[in-house]
C-alpha cells in the first residue's frame, strides 16, 4: 500500500513545533474507510447544519493531526460522543489515519447556520472571537485558533466556516464536561466563561468566515 | 476633580474582576487579585467608547490608529519592529488589563525621572524604551505620526484619571511575586517550560510563524526581546507568567512554578543588549544596579557565558539613535 505523507509544505508552515510529525496516512484507503461517514459527514466532507438539533461538522479541509486526534478521543471516551461512538470502533488505528488524511485534503467547503444572525449578534461575535472580552477573561479565538481563525497547526482547530451548529454544541459540550480532551484545558477556560448569548453570536458569527 | 468617577470605575471593575471567583462549577476560576485598600482603580475606556464620545473626529482617527498599531505592531516590522512581538504580546488585553502592563499609567505618571537611563522621561521617551528593548527595533521618530497615535491610545486610555496620582494604582505592570521559596531552577524551569508553555511557543522558545503571521511570540532567540528589556529581568517575567500565562489561565502555577520557568527562559539567548560596550561583563557592571543584577546577561549558566556575542537578532544595528542621555540644562 502506498503511504502518503501529508503536504510537506502545510507541515513546513507549521514551524519546527511540529514539522516533524506530519501523519502517516494514505488518502485513497480513508476515501474507501469513510464510505460510511457520507451519510452524515456528506460525499464533500462538508457535514451539515442541523437547527434544532444535533449538526454534523464538516471535516473538508481541517488538520490531519487535529481529525486524527478526535477519533482516538472519541473511542477512548474524553470526547463523550454517543452518535460516533459505533463508527469510530470500526476503524482500526491505520484507519483513523487514513480517514484523518483523506478529509485533510478535501477542499474546505463554506459554514451554514449563521444566515438569520442579527446584526447585534454578529458585533458581538465578531469582538469575541477577535478582541475578546478580557473582562471576563474570554481570550479572543484567533489567539489560539490564529489569524483568520483558520487553525494553528494539529491543536488549534480551523473554526472559520465551521457550522454555527456544532460550534455551539462543542461549546456547550466542554461547558457540561461531556468533552474533556484538549491539550491543557486550554479550551474548557475559555468555553465555561461563556454564556448561551456568547455561544450563540461567536458561533453564528464564525461560521459566516471564509474557510480558505 | 474626578474623585466620583475613580470611586464609580472601582465598583464596576471588582463587579467584574470577582465574576467568575464566586462560581464554584467553574474549573478554570479567574481570581483576579482584589484591589487593596486605597488603591487607585480605573477601568480603561473602550474602542467603543471611544465612537461613542465627542473627541474631534481627526483625534479618534488618530487614536484608532494608535490602537491599530498597538495591536498589530508587526506592520512596522523591519522599520520599527525588529522582532515577533506586538505591544499587546506582553500588554494584553489592548494594553488595559490590570497585571497584565496596562499601559495607561505611564500617561498619568510621566514625565519623571527614570533609574534605567537616569533622566526625565516623558511619555513618547517611555514608548520609544519599549520599541528599543522589548521589540528589539527602533522608536518611529518623536513627534511623528505613529508615535502620536500611540501616545494618544495611551493617553486615551487614562481618561478620567488625574495627573500624578498619590494613591498606588492597582495591577500596574506586572506586580511582583513574593520570593521564591526555593532558588528558582533551570531543570525545574525546563520541565514547568515543556509541559505548559511549549505548545504554543515551542520547544526552542521560537513561538510559531504561519504563512508569515505571528501566531505565538518567541520567548528566546532572535526574535524574541533583547537582554535589555525590562522582561529580562527575571522577577518581571516571573510576574507576568503567573499573572498572565499560560494563555487564559492566568494564576494557575505556583509561584514557585512561575519563578522556575522564568529563570529556565531567561537563561537562553536572545539578542544583543543595545548598551553592549563591546564587553558583555563591563556592560553587565555599567548596568548592574539599575538593571543587570536582575538579570542573567553576562553570567555563566551551565558552562555558558550568556550574551557574550554580537548578534543583534534581524536588526541590522546595535542601538537605535534614540537611546541618548540626556542632560537638563535649562536655566
Ligand atoms: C450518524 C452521523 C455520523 C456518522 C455516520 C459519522 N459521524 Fe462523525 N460526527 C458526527 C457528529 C454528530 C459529530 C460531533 C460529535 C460530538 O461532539 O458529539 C461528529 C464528529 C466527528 C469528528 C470530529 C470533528 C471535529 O471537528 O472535531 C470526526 C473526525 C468525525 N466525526 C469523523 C467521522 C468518520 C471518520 C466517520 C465514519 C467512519 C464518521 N465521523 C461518521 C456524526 C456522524
Ligand atoms: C487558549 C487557547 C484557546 C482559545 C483562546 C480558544 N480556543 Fe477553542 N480550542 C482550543 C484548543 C486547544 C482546541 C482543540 C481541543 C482538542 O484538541 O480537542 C479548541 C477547539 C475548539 C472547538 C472545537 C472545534 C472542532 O472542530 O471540534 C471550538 C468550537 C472552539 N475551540 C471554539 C472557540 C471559540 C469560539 C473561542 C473564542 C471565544 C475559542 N475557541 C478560543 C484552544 C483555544
Ligand atoms: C516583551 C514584552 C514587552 C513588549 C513587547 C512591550 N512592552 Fe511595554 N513594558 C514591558 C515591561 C516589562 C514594562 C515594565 C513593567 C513594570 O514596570 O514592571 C513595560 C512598560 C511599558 C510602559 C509603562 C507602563 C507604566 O506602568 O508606566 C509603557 C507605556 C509601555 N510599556 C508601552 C509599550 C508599547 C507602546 C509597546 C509596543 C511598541 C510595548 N510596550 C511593548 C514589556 C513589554
Ligand atoms: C495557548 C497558547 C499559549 C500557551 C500554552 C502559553 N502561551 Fe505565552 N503567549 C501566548 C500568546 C498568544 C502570547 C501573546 C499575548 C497576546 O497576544 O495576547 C503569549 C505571550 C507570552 C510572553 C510575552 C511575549 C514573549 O514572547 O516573550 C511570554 C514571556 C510567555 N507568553 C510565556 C509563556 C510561558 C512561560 C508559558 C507557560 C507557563 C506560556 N507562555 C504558555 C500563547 C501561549
Amino acid at each position: 500500500m502506498k503511504k502518503l505523507l501529508t503536504p510537506l509544505a502545510f507541515a513546513m508552515a507549521l514551524g519546527a513545533a511540529s514539522a516533524a510529525q506530519a501523519l502517516e496516512g494514505d488518502a485513497k484507503a480513508g476515501q474507501q474507510a469513510a464510505a460510511v461517514c457520507t451519510s452524515c459527514h456528506q460525499p464533500d466532507g462538508g457535514g451539515m447544519n442541523i437547527a434544532g438539533g444535533q449538526s454534523w461538522p464538516r471535516l473538508a479541509g481541517l488538520d490531519a493531526d487535529y481529525l486524527y486526534k478526535q477519533l482516538r478521543d472519541i473511542k477512548a471516551g474524553s470526547r463523550q460522543s454517543p452518535v460516533m461512538m459505533p463508527f469510530v470502533s470500526m476503524l482500526n488505528e491505520q484507519q483513523m489515519r487514513d480517514v484523518a488524511v483523506y478529509y485533510s485534503q478535501l477542499p474546505a467547503t463554506a459554514g451554514k447556520g449563521g444566515e438569520q444572525a442579527s446584526a447585534e449578534d454578529l458585533a458581538h461575535g465578531e469582538k469575541l472571537a477577535t478582541v475578546g472580552d478580557w473582562e471576563r477573561y474570554i481570550v479572543p479565538c484567533q489567539s489560539c485558533h490564529g489569524p483568520g481563525n483558520l487553525g494553528v497547526g494539529g491543536q488549534f482547530p480551523a473554526l472559520a466556516g465551521q457550522h454555527a451548529g456544532y460550534i455551539a454544541d462543542q461549546l456547550r459540550a466542554w461547558k457540561n464536561g461531556t468533552r474533556d480532551n484538549d491539550p491543557l484545558h486550554l479550551m474548557l477556560a475559555i468555553a465555561e466563561r461563556m454564556d448561551e448569548k456568547d455561544i450563540r453570536a461567536v458561533s453564528q458569527w464564525l461560521s459566516r468566515q471564509p474557510a480558505k | 476633580m474626578n474623585i466620583p468617577f475613580v470611586k464609580l470605575s472601582a465598583a464596576i471593575a471588582v463587579g467584574l474582576l470577582s465574576l467568575n471567583a464566586t462560581a464554584a462549577d467553574v474549573r478554570f476560576p479567574v481570581d483576579m487579585p482584589k484591589p487593596k485598600e486605597g488603591q487607585l482603580v480605573h477601568v480603561p475606556p473602550t474602542m467603543d467608547d471611544l465612537e461613542k464620545s465627542q473627541l474631534h473626529p481627526e483625534l479618534k482617527r488618530v487614536i484608532r490608529r494608535g490602537h491599530d498599531l498597538f495591536m498589530n505592531t508587526q506592520q512596522l516590522r523591519g522599520k520599527n519592529v525588529f522582532n515577533n512581538m506586538n505591544c499587546s504580546s506582553c500588554h494584553m488585553g489592548e494594553g488595559r488589563l490590570p497585571f497584565a502592563g496596562p499601559v495607561w499609567p505611564a500617561a498619568v505618571t510621566l514625565p519623571d525621572f527614570r533609574p534605567k537611563n537616569n533622566h526625565v522621561n516623558n511619555l513618547e521617551e517611555r514608548i520609544a524604551g519599549c520599541f528599543s528593548y522589548s521589540m528589539n527595533g527602533t522608536p518611529p521618530a518623536y513627534g511623528s505620526d505613529d508615535m502620536l497615535a500611540l501616545s494618544a491610545y495611551h493617553q486615551w486610555l487614562a481618561k478620567g484619571v488625574e495627573m500624578y496620582p498619590s494613591a498606588p494604582i492597582y495591577g500596574r505592570g506586572y506586580p511582583k511575586l513574593n520570593d521564591p521559596q526555593q532558588k528558582p531552577d533551570y531543570k525545574r524551569g525546563k520541565q514547568v517550560y515543556e509541559a505548559k508553555c511549549s505548545l504554543c511557543h515551542s520547544n526552542d522558545g521560537s513561538g510559531l510563524v504561519q504563512n508569515g503571521k505571528v501566531v505565538f511570540p518567541a520567548v528566546w532567540g532572535d526574535n524574541s526581546y533583547n537582554w535589555g528589556a525590562g522582561i529580562a529581568r527575571t522577577f518581571t517575567l516571573a510576574a507576568f507568567v503567573k499573572h498572565n500565562m499560560p494563555l487564559g489561565q492566568r494564576g494557575t502555577l505556583s509561584d514557585q512554578e512561575a519563578w522556575d520557568v522564568a529563570y529556565y527562559i531567561d537563561t537562553q539567548e536572545r539578542p544583543q543588549d543595545p548598551r553592549y560596550t563591546g564587553n558583555v561583563k563591563e556592560t553587565r557592571a555599567k548596568y548592574d544596579a539599575t538593571f543587570h543584577k536582575a538579570t542573567n546577561y553576562g553570567l555563566t549558566v551551565n558552562g555558558k557565558l550568556l550574551g557574550d556575542h554580537d548578534n543583534t537578532g534581524s536588526k541590522p544595528f546595535l542601538k537605535p539613535e534614540a537611546l541618548k542621555p540626556r542632560t537638563f540644562t535649562a536655566e
